[in-house]
Protein backbone atom coordinates (compact mmCIF):
# COMPACT_ATOMS: atom_id res chain seq x y z
CA UNK A 1 0.00 0.00 0.00
CA UNK A 2 1.34 3.72 -0.90
CA UNK A 3 -1.91 5.76 0.26
CA UNK A 4 -1.38 9.64 0.50
CA UNK A 5 1.35 11.06 1.88
CA UNK A 6 0.06 12.37 4.69
CA UNK A 7 -0.85 8.64 5.96
CA UNK A 8 2.60 7.33 4.87
CA UNK A 9 3.73 10.05 6.86
CA UNK A 10 1.69 8.62 10.16
CA UNK A 11 2.45 5.29 9.23
CA UNK A 12 5.78 5.90 9.93
CA UNK A 13 5.29 7.56 12.79
CA UNK A 14 3.19 4.41 14.99
CA UNK A 15 5.36 1.91 12.87
CA UNK A 16 2.38 0.54 10.89
CA UNK A 17 0.08 1.13 8.40
CA UNK A 18 -2.86 3.35 9.58
CA UNK A 19 -5.79 4.18 7.77
CA UNK A 20 -7.65 7.48 7.88
CA UNK A 21 -10.46 8.11 10.75
CA UNK A 22 -7.62 6.21 13.36
CA UNK A 23 -6.79 7.86 16.38
CA UNK A 24 -2.85 7.75 16.84
CA UNK A 25 -0.20 9.12 19.21
CA UNK A 26 2.61 9.98 18.02
CA UNK A 27 6.20 11.85 18.71
CA UNK A 28 5.73 15.24 17.82
CA UNK A 29 9.30 16.47 15.89
CA UNK A 30 9.53 20.36 16.29
CA UNK A 31 6.59 22.49 18.57
CA UNK A 32 6.21 26.29 18.21
CA UNK A 33 4.02 29.14 19.65
CA UNK A 34 3.66 32.61 19.53
CA UNK A 35 3.23 35.78 21.26
CA UNK A 36 -1.00 35.32 21.26
CA UNK A 37 -0.89 31.64 22.05
CA UNK A 38 2.61 31.16 23.93
CA UNK A 39 1.69 32.92 26.98
CA UNK A 40 -1.50 31.13 27.82
CA UNK A 41 0.61 27.56 26.75
CA UNK A 42 2.83 28.90 29.62
CA UNK A 43 0.13 28.73 32.00
CA UNK A 44 -1.15 25.75 31.38
CA UNK A 45 2.07 24.22 31.21
CA UNK A 46 2.52 25.67 34.89
CA UNK A 47 -0.99 24.32 36.02
CA UNK A 48 -0.73 20.82 34.37
CA UNK A 49 2.96 20.15 36.56
CA UNK A 50 5.24 20.62 34.41
CA UNK A 51 8.64 21.05 35.07
CA UNK A 52 10.89 20.79 31.84
CA UNK A 53 10.07 20.87 28.48
CA UNK A 54 10.43 17.49 26.66
CA UNK A 55 13.47 18.46 24.49
CA UNK A 56 14.61 22.11 24.16
CA UNK A 57 15.77 22.11 21.18
CA UNK A 58 12.56 20.53 19.52
CA UNK A 59 10.56 23.77 21.18
CA UNK A 60 10.63 27.47 19.54
CA UNK A 61 8.48 30.13 20.91
CA UNK A 62 8.43 33.50 18.33
CA UNK A 63 7.25 36.97 19.02
CA UNK A 64 5.97 38.33 15.98
CA UNK A 65 2.78 39.11 16.48
CA UNK A 66 2.90 42.43 18.35
CA UNK A 67 6.56 42.86 17.90
CA UNK A 68 8.01 45.01 19.09
CA UNK A 69 5.58 45.58 22.22
CA UNK A 70 2.64 48.21 21.27
CA UNK A 71 1.83 48.38 25.02
CA UNK A 72 2.37 47.40 28.36
CA UNK A 73 -0.12 44.56 28.37
CA UNK A 74 1.61 42.67 25.16
CA UNK A 75 4.81 43.71 26.95
CA UNK A 76 3.78 42.03 30.11
CA UNK A 77 3.43 38.88 27.89
CA UNK A 78 6.27 39.23 25.99
CA UNK A 79 8.60 38.92 29.40
CA UNK A 80 6.81 35.89 30.78
CA UNK A 81 7.50 34.11 27.17
CA UNK A 82 11.39 35.25 27.30
CA UNK A 83 11.50 33.99 30.89
CA UNK A 84 10.02 31.41 30.11
CA UNK A 85 12.16 30.89 27.02
CA UNK A 86 15.67 31.58 28.88
CA UNK A 87 14.73 29.56 31.80
CA UNK A 88 13.73 25.76 29.96
CA UNK A 89 16.70 27.13 27.15
CA UNK A 90 14.36 26.34 24.62
CA UNK A 91 14.96 28.58 21.27
CA UNK A 92 13.50 31.79 21.43
CA UNK A 93 13.19 34.17 17.90
CA UNK A 94 12.27 37.74 19.98
CA UNK A 95 11.28 40.73 17.96
CA UNK A 96 12.28 41.42 14.46
CA UNK A 97 13.01 37.78 13.74
CA UNK A 98 10.21 37.58 11.53
CA UNK A 99 6.85 35.52 11.53
CA UNK A 100 7.14 32.25 12.65
CA UNK A 101 6.06 30.47 9.68
CA UNK A 102 8.70 31.81 7.82
CA UNK A 103 11.20 30.99 10.54
CA UNK A 104 10.41 27.60 11.36
CA UNK A 105 11.15 26.54 8.04
CA UNK A 106 14.11 28.67 7.25
CA UNK A 107 15.97 28.34 10.25
CA UNK A 108 15.98 24.44 9.65
CA UNK A 109 13.51 23.35 11.98
CA UNK A 110 11.11 21.42 9.34
CA UNK A 111 12.11 17.92 7.64
CA UNK A 112 10.08 15.78 5.05
CA UNK A 113 8.11 13.63 6.77
CA UNK A 114 8.18 15.32 10.00
CA UNK A 115 5.46 15.98 12.26
CA UNK A 116 5.07 19.45 13.88
CA UNK A 117 2.76 21.32 15.64
CA UNK A 118 2.21 24.99 16.54
CA UNK A 119 0.14 27.08 17.86
CA UNK A 120 -0.72 29.21 15.36
CA UNK A 121 -3.70 28.19 12.71
CA UNK A 122 -1.02 28.75 9.62
CA UNK A 123 1.21 26.48 10.73
CA UNK A 124 -0.25 24.10 7.73
CA UNK A 125 2.60 26.41 6.19
CA UNK A 126 5.13 23.72 6.74
CA UNK A 127 3.98 21.16 4.52
CA UNK A 128 5.32 22.76 1.30
CA UNK A 129 8.15 21.01 2.91
CA UNK A 130 6.73 17.46 2.70
CA UNK A 131 5.88 17.31 6.37
CA UNK A 132 2.78 17.29 8.34
CA UNK A 133 2.59 20.25 10.09
CA UNK A 134 -0.74 21.52 11.96
CA UNK A 135 -1.88 24.19 14.44
CA UNK A 136 -3.42 23.28 17.27
CA UNK A 137 -4.39 25.42 20.17
CA UNK A 138 -2.05 26.43 23.42
CA UNK A 139 -3.35 23.49 25.87
CA UNK A 140 -2.51 21.17 23.36
CA UNK A 141 0.69 23.36 23.14
CA UNK A 142 1.81 22.95 26.71
CA UNK A 143 0.71 19.11 26.41
CA UNK A 144 3.21 18.46 23.72
CA UNK A 145 6.15 20.64 25.68
CA UNK A 146 5.66 18.68 28.57
CA UNK A 147 5.38 14.78 26.84
CA UNK A 148 6.45 15.41 23.18
CA UNK A 149 3.59 14.03 21.61
CA UNK A 150 0.22 14.20 20.31
CA UNK A 151 -3.28 12.50 19.63
CA UNK A 152 -4.21 12.84 16.26
CA UNK A 153 -7.47 11.45 14.17
CA UNK A 154 -5.40 10.65 10.94
CA UNK A 155 -7.48 12.34 8.56
CA UNK A 156 -9.10 11.88 5.12
CA UNK A 157 -7.58 13.51 2.07
CA UNK A 158 -8.47 15.40 -0.75
CA UNK A 159 -5.81 15.78 -3.65
CA UNK A 160 -5.89 19.25 -5.86
CA UNK A 161 -3.94 17.96 -9.47
CA UNK A 162 -3.32 21.36 -10.86
CA UNK A 163 -1.61 21.67 -14.43
CA UNK A 164 -0.79 23.74 -16.66
CA UNK A 165 1.50 27.44 -16.55
CA UNK A 166 0.40 30.10 -14.46
CA UNK A 167 0.16 33.45 -17.15
CA UNK A 168 2.04 36.47 -16.40
CA UNK A 169 0.97 38.42 -13.43
CA UNK A 170 -0.86 35.34 -12.53
CA UNK A 171 0.28 34.10 -9.01
CA UNK A 172 0.52 31.19 -6.46
CA UNK A 173 -1.53 33.49 -4.03
CA UNK A 174 -4.14 34.13 -7.29
CA UNK A 175 -4.40 29.96 -7.73
CA UNK A 176 -5.26 29.19 -3.90
CA UNK A 177 -7.52 31.91 -3.91
CA UNK A 178 -9.44 30.68 -6.60
CA UNK A 179 -8.97 26.92 -5.11
CA UNK A 180 -10.54 27.89 -2.23
CA UNK A 181 -12.93 29.74 -3.52
CA UNK A 182 -14.12 26.53 -5.69
CA UNK A 183 -14.24 24.37 -2.39
CA UNK A 184 -15.15 27.25 0.52
CA UNK A 185 -14.08 27.67 3.69
CA UNK A 186 -15.09 24.41 4.83
CA UNK A 187 -14.30 22.33 2.07
CA UNK A 188 -11.57 20.38 3.41
CA UNK A 189 -12.59 20.66 7.28
CA UNK A 190 -10.88 17.88 9.74
CA UNK A 191 -9.20 17.07 6.46
CA UNK A 192 -5.48 16.88 4.88
CA UNK A 193 -5.38 18.40 1.88
CA UNK A 194 -2.37 17.59 -1.03
CA UNK A 195 -1.31 19.79 -4.10
CA UNK A 196 0.71 17.95 -7.41
CA UNK A 197 0.74 18.63 -10.96
CA UNK A 198 2.74 20.26 -13.26
CA UNK A 199 1.73 23.58 -11.82
CA UNK A 200 2.92 22.96 -8.80
CA UNK A 201 6.41 21.26 -9.94
CA UNK A 202 7.08 24.59 -11.71
CA UNK A 203 6.66 26.58 -8.56
CA UNK A 204 9.50 27.90 -6.31
CA UNK A 205 9.46 26.97 -2.98
CA UNK A 206 8.53 30.04 -1.71
CA UNK A 207 5.69 30.08 -4.02
CA UNK A 208 4.63 26.66 -2.47
CA UNK A 209 4.60 28.14 0.88
CA UNK A 210 1.61 30.94 0.01
CA UNK A 211 -0.19 27.74 -1.19
CA UNK A 212 -0.29 25.34 1.97
CA UNK A 213 -0.76 28.22 4.14
CA UNK A 214 -4.06 28.96 2.72
CA UNK A 215 -4.98 25.13 3.47
CA UNK A 216 -6.61 26.13 6.60
CA UNK A 217 -9.00 28.80 4.73
CA UNK A 218 -10.33 25.85 3.39
CA UNK A 219 -10.58 24.59 6.65
CA UNK A 220 -8.02 22.11 5.99
CA UNK A 221 -5.52 20.07 8.62
CA UNK A 222 -2.89 20.36 6.73
CA UNK A 223 -1.67 21.09 3.23
CA UNK A 224 1.43 18.65 1.72
CA UNK A 225 3.44 19.06 -1.35
CA UNK A 226 5.58 16.30 -1.71
CA UNK A 227 9.31 16.95 -1.73
CA UNK A 228 11.30 17.39 -4.90
CA UNK A 229 14.74 18.93 -6.41
CA UNK A 230 13.73 22.31 -5.74
CA UNK A 231 12.76 21.12 -2.04
CA UNK A 232 16.29 19.62 -1.39
CA UNK A 233 18.11 22.48 -2.61
CA UNK A 234 15.80 25.02 -0.73
CA UNK A 235 17.07 22.64 2.54
CA UNK A 236 20.65 21.70 1.85
CA UNK A 237 20.72 25.26 1.52
CA UNK A 238 19.48 25.53 5.36
CA UNK A 239 21.31 22.92 6.21
CA UNK A 240 19.03 20.44 6.71
CA UNK A 241 18.78 16.63 5.59
CA UNK A 242 15.83 15.30 3.26
CA UNK A 243 15.65 11.71 4.36
CA UNK A 244 12.29 10.71 4.35
CA UNK A 245 11.10 9.02 1.17
CA UNK A 246 7.98 9.19 -0.01
CA UNK A 247 6.50 6.85 -2.61
CA UNK A 248 4.06 7.70 -5.14
CA UNK A 249 0.92 7.94 -3.47
CA UNK A 250 -1.71 6.10 -4.01
CA UNK A 251 -4.73 8.02 -6.61
CA UNK A 252 -7.37 5.39 -4.90
CA UNK A 253 -6.43 6.52 -0.97
CA UNK A 254 -8.22 10.05 -1.71
CA UNK A 255 -11.26 10.82 -0.64
CA UNK A 256 -11.57 13.27 -3.38
CA UNK A 257 -9.66 14.40 -5.97
CA UNK A 258 -9.89 18.03 -7.86
CA UNK A 259 -7.96 18.56 -11.39
CA UNK A 260 -7.49 21.77 -12.61
CA UNK A 261 -5.78 23.24 -15.64
CA UNK A 262 -4.55 26.70 -14.68
CA UNK A 263 -3.18 28.04 -17.71
CA UNK A 264 -5.82 30.68 -18.04
CA UNK A 265 -6.28 32.16 -14.11
CA UNK A 266 -7.17 35.62 -14.13
CA UNK A 267 -5.94 37.10 -11.22
CA UNK A 268 -8.19 36.86 -8.24
CA UNK A 269 -9.30 38.92 -5.48
CA UNK A 270 -11.39 37.79 -2.03
CA UNK A 271 -13.63 40.45 -1.23
CA UNK A 272 -14.61 41.50 2.53
CA UNK A 273 -15.45 39.54 4.87
CA UNK A 274 -14.49 35.78 3.84
CA UNK A 275 -11.74 34.57 2.51
CA UNK A 276 -13.93 32.08 0.25
CA UNK A 277 -15.67 35.34 -1.53
CA UNK A 278 -13.37 34.99 -4.71
CA UNK A 279 -13.53 36.89 -8.19
CA UNK A 280 -11.34 37.45 -11.20
CA UNK A 281 -10.04 40.37 -9.85
CA UNK A 282 -11.32 42.59 -13.45
CA UNK A 283 -15.04 42.48 -11.41
CA UNK A 284 -13.70 44.75 -8.49
CA UNK A 285 -10.79 47.05 -10.65
CA UNK A 286 -11.11 50.38 -9.47
CA UNK A 287 -12.35 50.32 -6.41
CA UNK A 288 -10.50 52.48 -4.42
CA UNK A 289 -8.51 51.74 -1.29
CA UNK A 290 -6.70 53.62 1.49
CA UNK A 291 -4.19 51.15 2.40
CA UNK A 292 -1.96 48.17 0.98
CA UNK A 293 -0.55 46.23 2.70
CA UNK A 294 2.47 43.39 1.74
CA UNK A 295 3.85 40.73 3.86
CA UNK A 296 2.56 38.11 6.01
CA UNK A 297 3.51 34.68 6.42
CA UNK A 298 1.59 34.38 3.00
CA UNK A 299 2.65 36.65 1.19
CA UNK A 300 5.95 38.35 2.76
CA UNK A 301 8.73 36.54 1.15
CA UNK A 302 11.55 37.29 -1.17
CA UNK A 303 9.74 36.88 -4.30
CA UNK A 304 6.97 38.22 -3.14
CA UNK A 305 8.76 41.88 -2.28
CA UNK A 306 10.62 41.59 -5.69
CA UNK A 307 7.79 41.49 -7.53
CA UNK A 308 6.10 43.97 -5.97
CA UNK A 309 9.31 45.77 -6.34
CA UNK A 310 9.37 45.14 -10.31
CA UNK A 311 5.93 46.93 -10.45
CA UNK A 312 6.96 50.25 -7.89
CA UNK A 313 10.55 50.32 -9.52
CA UNK A 314 10.60 54.11 -10.61
CA UNK A 315 6.74 55.07 -9.55
CA UNK A 316 5.45 56.64 -6.69
CA UNK A 317 2.04 55.40 -4.88
CA UNK A 318 -1.22 57.04 -5.17
CA UNK A 319 -1.31 60.00 -2.97
CA UNK A 320 -4.22 59.04 -1.19
CA UNK A 321 -2.48 55.69 -0.27
CA UNK A 322 -0.24 54.45 2.19
CA UNK A 323 1.87 51.28 1.88
CA UNK A 324 2.83 49.05 4.48
CA UNK A 325 5.29 46.63 4.06
CA UNK A 326 6.74 43.75 6.35
CA UNK A 327 9.49 41.45 5.40
CA UNK A 328 8.69 38.03 6.43
CA UNK A 329 12.18 37.84 8.55
CA UNK A 330 15.61 39.72 9.10
CA UNK A 331 16.86 37.27 6.62
CA UNK A 332 14.00 38.24 3.91
CA UNK A 333 14.67 41.99 4.46
CA UNK A 334 18.82 41.57 4.32
CA UNK A 335 18.17 40.14 1.37
CA UNK A 336 16.11 42.45 0.36
CA UNK A 337 18.41 45.03 1.24
CA UNK A 338 21.07 43.45 -0.74
CA UNK A 339 18.98 43.34 -3.98
CA UNK A 340 18.16 46.79 -3.87
CA UNK A 341 14.09 45.96 -3.42
CA UNK A 342 14.05 48.02 -0.04
CA UNK A 343 15.42 50.90 -2.13
CA UNK A 344 12.56 51.08 -4.54
CA UNK A 345 9.69 49.79 -2.42
CA UNK A 346 10.72 53.15 -0.06
CA UNK A 347 11.59 55.51 -2.72
CA UNK A 348 7.79 54.67 -4.27
CA UNK A 349 6.78 55.79 -0.97
CA UNK A 350 5.97 52.43 1.09
CA UNK A 351 6.74 52.23 4.94
CA UNK A 352 8.65 49.26 6.23
CA UNK A 353 7.65 48.04 9.68
CA UNK A 354 9.76 45.46 11.23
CA UNK A 355 9.62 41.98 10.50
CA UNK A 356 6.91 39.94 11.70
CA UNK A 357 2.97 40.14 11.33
CA UNK A 358 2.90 43.60 10.85
CA UNK A 359 -0.81 45.16 10.42
CA UNK A 360 -2.19 41.44 9.66
CA UNK A 361 -4.34 41.20 12.93
CA UNK A 362 -4.96 44.38 14.26
CA UNK A 363 -2.68 44.71 16.75
CA UNK A 364 -0.37 47.40 15.54
CA UNK A 365 1.22 49.14 12.73
CA UNK A 366 -1.73 50.34 10.72
CA UNK A 367 -4.91 49.48 12.03
CA UNK A 368 -7.57 51.03 9.33
CA UNK A 369 -9.72 54.09 10.37
CA UNK A 370 -13.46 53.36 9.63
CA UNK A 371 -14.70 52.90 6.55
CA UNK A 372 -11.14 52.29 5.14
CA UNK A 373 -10.38 49.72 2.07
CA UNK A 374 -7.41 47.67 2.55
CA UNK A 375 -6.32 45.68 -0.16
CA UNK A 376 -3.78 42.83 1.57
CA UNK A 377 -1.45 39.98 0.56
CA UNK A 378 -2.61 38.24 4.04
CA UNK A 379 -4.57 35.53 4.32
CA UNK A 380 -7.40 36.66 6.00
CA UNK A 381 -10.54 39.20 5.26
CA UNK A 382 -12.29 38.53 8.55
CA UNK A 383 -14.59 41.56 9.48
CA UNK A 384 -12.64 43.44 12.01
CA UNK A 385 -9.67 41.28 11.35
CA UNK A 386 -7.05 44.28 11.53
CA UNK A 387 -8.47 46.25 14.33
CA UNK A 388 -11.09 47.63 13.10
CA UNK A 389 -15.05 46.11 11.93
CA UNK A 390 -16.25 49.56 9.99
CA UNK A 391 -13.26 48.72 8.17
CA UNK A 392 -13.05 46.52 5.11
CA UNK A 393 -10.18 43.77 3.18
CA UNK A 394 -9.76 42.62 0.07
CA UNK A 395 -7.13 39.55 -0.42
CA UNK A 396 -4.89 39.52 -3.60
CA UNK A 397 -1.30 39.06 -4.38
CA UNK A 398 1.78 40.86 -3.80
CA UNK A 399 2.05 42.28 -7.33
CA UNK A 400 -2.32 43.27 -7.50
CA UNK A 401 -1.20 44.97 -4.24
CA UNK A 402 2.03 46.82 -5.30
CA UNK A 403 -0.24 48.06 -9.30
CA UNK A 404 -3.63 49.36 -6.52
CA UNK A 405 -1.19 51.06 -4.20
CA UNK A 406 -0.12 52.94 -7.42
CA UNK A 407 -3.09 53.79 -9.04
CA UNK A 408 -5.12 54.30 -5.61
CA UNK A 409 -8.03 51.68 -6.63
CA UNK A 410 -7.95 47.96 -6.78
CA UNK A 411 -5.67 47.37 -10.05
CA UNK A 412 -4.61 44.46 -12.44
CA UNK A 413 -0.99 44.00 -12.37
CA UNK A 414 -0.69 42.85 -15.51
CA UNK A 415 -0.65 46.10 -16.64
CA UNK A 416 2.54 46.54 -15.14
CA UNK A 417 4.48 43.40 -16.25
CA UNK A 418 5.07 41.77 -19.86
CA UNK B 1 -25.14 15.62 32.74
CA UNK B 2 -27.93 17.76 31.51
CA UNK B 3 -27.43 21.39 30.42
CA UNK B 4 -30.19 23.61 30.65
CA UNK B 5 -31.03 26.80 29.35
CA UNK B 6 -31.67 29.50 26.23
CA UNK B 7 -30.72 29.25 22.80
CA UNK B 8 -28.94 32.49 21.25
CA UNK B 9 -28.74 31.71 17.33
CA UNK B 10 -25.59 32.73 15.15
CA UNK B 11 -25.67 31.90 11.47
CA UNK B 12 -22.44 29.83 9.31
CA UNK B 13 -18.83 30.46 9.72
CA UNK B 14 -18.02 32.47 12.33
CA UNK B 15 -14.55 32.61 12.66
CA UNK B 16 -12.65 33.33 16.25
CA UNK B 17 -11.75 36.82 15.26
CA UNK B 18 -15.39 37.31 15.64
CA UNK B 19 -15.61 35.67 18.95
CA UNK B 20 -12.81 36.97 20.16
CA UNK B 21 -11.07 39.52 18.44
CA UNK B 22 -7.54 39.33 18.13
CA UNK B 23 -7.48 43.97 19.93
CA UNK B 24 -7.94 41.83 23.23
CA UNK B 25 -6.28 38.56 23.14
CA UNK B 26 -2.65 39.70 22.88
CA UNK B 27 -3.36 41.75 25.33
CA UNK B 28 -4.06 39.47 28.51
CA UNK B 29 -4.52 36.50 30.21
CA UNK B 30 -7.45 37.79 32.41
CA UNK B 31 -10.40 35.41 31.08
CA UNK B 32 -13.33 36.92 32.50
CA UNK B 33 -11.76 40.59 31.07
CA UNK B 34 -11.82 38.70 27.58
CA UNK B 35 -15.44 36.85 27.58
CA UNK B 36 -16.75 40.80 27.86
CA UNK B 37 -15.87 41.43 24.74
CA UNK B 38 -17.08 37.49 23.04
CA UNK B 39 -18.59 38.33 19.78
CA UNK B 40 -18.85 42.14 20.10
CA UNK B 41 -17.87 42.65 16.64
CA UNK B 42 -21.30 40.98 14.88
CA UNK B 43 -23.26 41.14 17.94
CA UNK B 44 -22.58 43.97 20.20
CA UNK B 45 -23.67 43.47 24.01
CA UNK B 46 -24.01 39.76 23.21
CA UNK B 47 -22.33 39.49 26.70
CA UNK B 48 -24.74 41.33 28.77
CA UNK B 49 -27.15 39.12 27.07
CA UNK B 50 -25.88 35.72 28.38
CA UNK B 51 -27.29 33.95 31.64
CA UNK B 52 -25.14 31.57 32.85
CA UNK B 53 -26.16 28.16 30.95
CA UNK B 54 -27.03 29.17 28.01
CA UNK B 55 -26.16 28.20 24.81
CA UNK B 56 -24.52 29.06 21.48
CA UNK B 57 -26.64 27.49 18.23
CA UNK B 58 -24.65 28.22 14.76
CA UNK B 59 -24.40 26.90 11.05
CA UNK B 60 -21.47 25.28 9.41
CA UNK B 61 -17.71 25.81 10.27
CA UNK B 62 -18.26 27.19 13.56
CA UNK B 63 -14.53 28.42 15.28
CA UNK B 64 -13.37 28.57 11.73
CA UNK B 65 -9.88 30.67 11.55
CA UNK B 66 -7.39 30.93 14.15
CA UNK B 67 -5.66 28.65 16.75
CA UNK B 68 -6.72 30.76 19.69
CA UNK B 69 -7.73 29.16 22.22
CA UNK B 70 -9.07 32.52 23.80
CA UNK B 71 -12.16 31.74 21.42
CA UNK B 72 -13.38 28.86 23.46
CA UNK B 73 -12.65 29.99 26.40
CA UNK B 74 -14.17 33.07 26.03
CA UNK B 75 -17.30 31.79 25.47
CA UNK B 76 -17.10 29.22 28.37
CA UNK B 77 -15.84 32.16 30.34
CA UNK B 78 -19.07 34.30 29.16
CA UNK B 79 -21.07 31.43 30.72
CA UNK B 80 -22.23 29.44 27.72
CA UNK B 81 -22.53 26.15 28.54
CA UNK B 82 -22.38 24.09 25.07
CA UNK B 83 -22.01 25.19 21.44
CA UNK B 84 -24.33 23.27 18.70
CA UNK B 85 -23.42 23.42 15.38
CA UNK B 86 -24.32 22.15 12.30
CA UNK B 87 -20.17 21.83 12.28
CA UNK B 88 -17.10 22.64 14.00
CA UNK B 89 -13.86 23.95 12.74
CA UNK B 90 -10.73 21.55 13.45
CA UNK B 91 -8.90 23.34 15.74
CA UNK B 92 -11.81 25.26 17.46
CA UNK B 93 -13.07 21.62 18.14
CA UNK B 94 -10.13 19.90 19.87
CA UNK B 95 -9.75 23.68 21.59
CA UNK B 96 -13.26 23.41 23.27
CA UNK B 97 -12.64 19.99 24.13
CA UNK B 98 -8.87 20.42 26.31
CA UNK B 99 -10.80 23.50 28.19
CA UNK B 100 -13.75 21.53 28.91
CA UNK B 101 -16.38 23.42 26.49
CA UNK B 102 -18.72 20.39 25.00
CA UNK B 103 -19.30 20.80 21.34
CA UNK B 104 -22.80 19.56 19.99
CA UNK B 105 -23.32 19.00 15.88
CA UNK B 106 -26.66 18.83 15.35
CA UNK B 107 -29.08 20.72 12.50
CA UNK B 108 -29.24 23.80 14.00
CA UNK B 109 -31.95 25.02 11.69
CA UNK B 110 -34.29 23.62 14.03
CA UNK B 111 -33.58 26.15 16.65
CA UNK B 112 -34.38 29.44 16.91
CA UNK B 113 -32.73 32.36 19.20
CA UNK B 114 -35.13 32.18 22.35
CA UNK B 115 -35.86 28.32 22.50
CA UNK B 116 -35.71 27.03 25.76
CA UNK B 117 -32.94 23.33 25.73
CA UNK B 118 -31.41 20.62 27.46
CA UNK B 119 -28.49 19.11 26.66
CA UNK B 120 -27.79 15.50 27.62
CA UNK B 121 -24.05 14.61 27.21
CA UNK B 122 -23.88 11.34 28.14
CA UNK B 123 -26.77 10.07 26.48
CA UNK B 124 -25.93 12.38 23.17
CA UNK B 125 -29.50 14.00 23.12
CA UNK B 126 -31.01 16.93 23.14
CA UNK B 127 -34.54 18.23 23.73
CA UNK B 128 -36.19 21.39 22.45
CA UNK B 129 -38.50 22.39 25.21
CA UNK B 130 -40.08 25.08 23.49
CA UNK B 131 -40.58 23.26 20.10
CA UNK B 132 -41.20 19.68 21.51
CA UNK B 133 -38.78 17.56 19.47
CA UNK B 134 -35.60 15.42 19.97
CA UNK B 135 -32.67 15.31 18.62
CA UNK B 136 -29.64 12.45 18.93
CA UNK B 137 -26.15 13.26 18.68
CA UNK B 138 -22.58 10.73 17.70
CA UNK B 139 -20.52 9.77 21.39
CA UNK B 140 -17.03 11.88 21.15
CA UNK B 141 -14.19 9.58 20.39
CA UNK B 142 -12.75 8.02 23.27
CA UNK B 143 -9.65 10.16 23.67
CA UNK B 144 -11.88 13.62 23.66
CA UNK B 145 -14.65 11.85 26.34
CA UNK B 146 -11.76 10.80 28.16
CA UNK B 147 -10.35 14.86 28.57
CA UNK B 148 -13.78 16.11 28.70
CA UNK B 149 -14.81 13.80 31.47
CA UNK B 150 -11.31 15.15 33.36
CA UNK B 151 -12.70 18.50 32.87
CA UNK B 152 -10.48 19.59 30.32
CA UNK B 153 -6.66 18.64 29.22
CA UNK B 154 -4.49 20.61 32.15
CA UNK B 155 -6.87 18.17 34.49
CA UNK B 156 -6.16 14.79 32.33
CA UNK B 157 -2.26 16.02 32.50
CA UNK B 158 -2.94 16.71 36.09
CA UNK B 159 -4.00 13.24 36.54
CA UNK B 160 -1.56 11.66 34.35
CA UNK B 161 1.00 13.66 33.73
CA UNK B 162 0.82 12.57 29.53
CA UNK B 163 -1.96 11.48 26.91
CA UNK B 164 -3.67 8.54 28.54
CA UNK B 165 -5.08 6.74 25.16
CA UNK B 166 -7.28 4.71 26.68
S1 LIG C 1 1.26 37.09 9.46
FE1 LIG C 1 -0.91 37.14 9.98
S2 LIG C 1 -1.70 35.12 9.49
FE2 LIG C 1 0.53 34.97 9.53
S3 LIG C 1 1.04 34.29 11.59
FE3 LIG C 1 1.10 36.53 11.59
S4 LIG C 1 -0.97 37.17 12.22
FE4 LIG C 1 -1.09 35.03 11.61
Amino acid sequence: MRGTLTQQIFSAKVGRWVKPGEIVLVDVDFVMGQDGTAPLAIKAFEEMGGEKVFAEKKVAFVIDHSAPSPNQGVSELHKRMRDFAWRQRIVLYDIGEGVCHQIIPEKGHVKPGSIVIGADSHTCTYGALGAFATGVGSTDLAAAMISGKMWFKVPETILFKLNGKLPTGVFSKDLILFLIGQVTADGATYKAVEFEGSTISSLSVDARFTICNMAIEMGGKAGLIAPDEKTRAWLEERKVKADFEFLEPDKDSYEKVYEFDVSALEPQIAVPHRVDNVFPLSKYEGTRINQAFLGTCTNGRLEDLEIAARILKGKRIHPEVRLIVAPASRKVLLEAMEKGIISVLIEAGAVLVTPGCGCCVGTHNGVPASGEVVISSSNRNFKGRMGNPDSSIFLASPATVAASAIEGRIADPRNYLN
Amino acid sequence: MVLKGKVHKFGDDINTDYIISGRYKFKTLDLKELAKHVMEDIYPNFYQRIRPGDFIVAGKNFGCGSSREQAPLAIKYAGIAAVLAKSFARIFYRNSINVGLPLVEVDADRFKDGDEIEVDLEKGVVRNLTRNFELEFPPYPQIMRKILQDGGLIEHFKKYGTFKLD
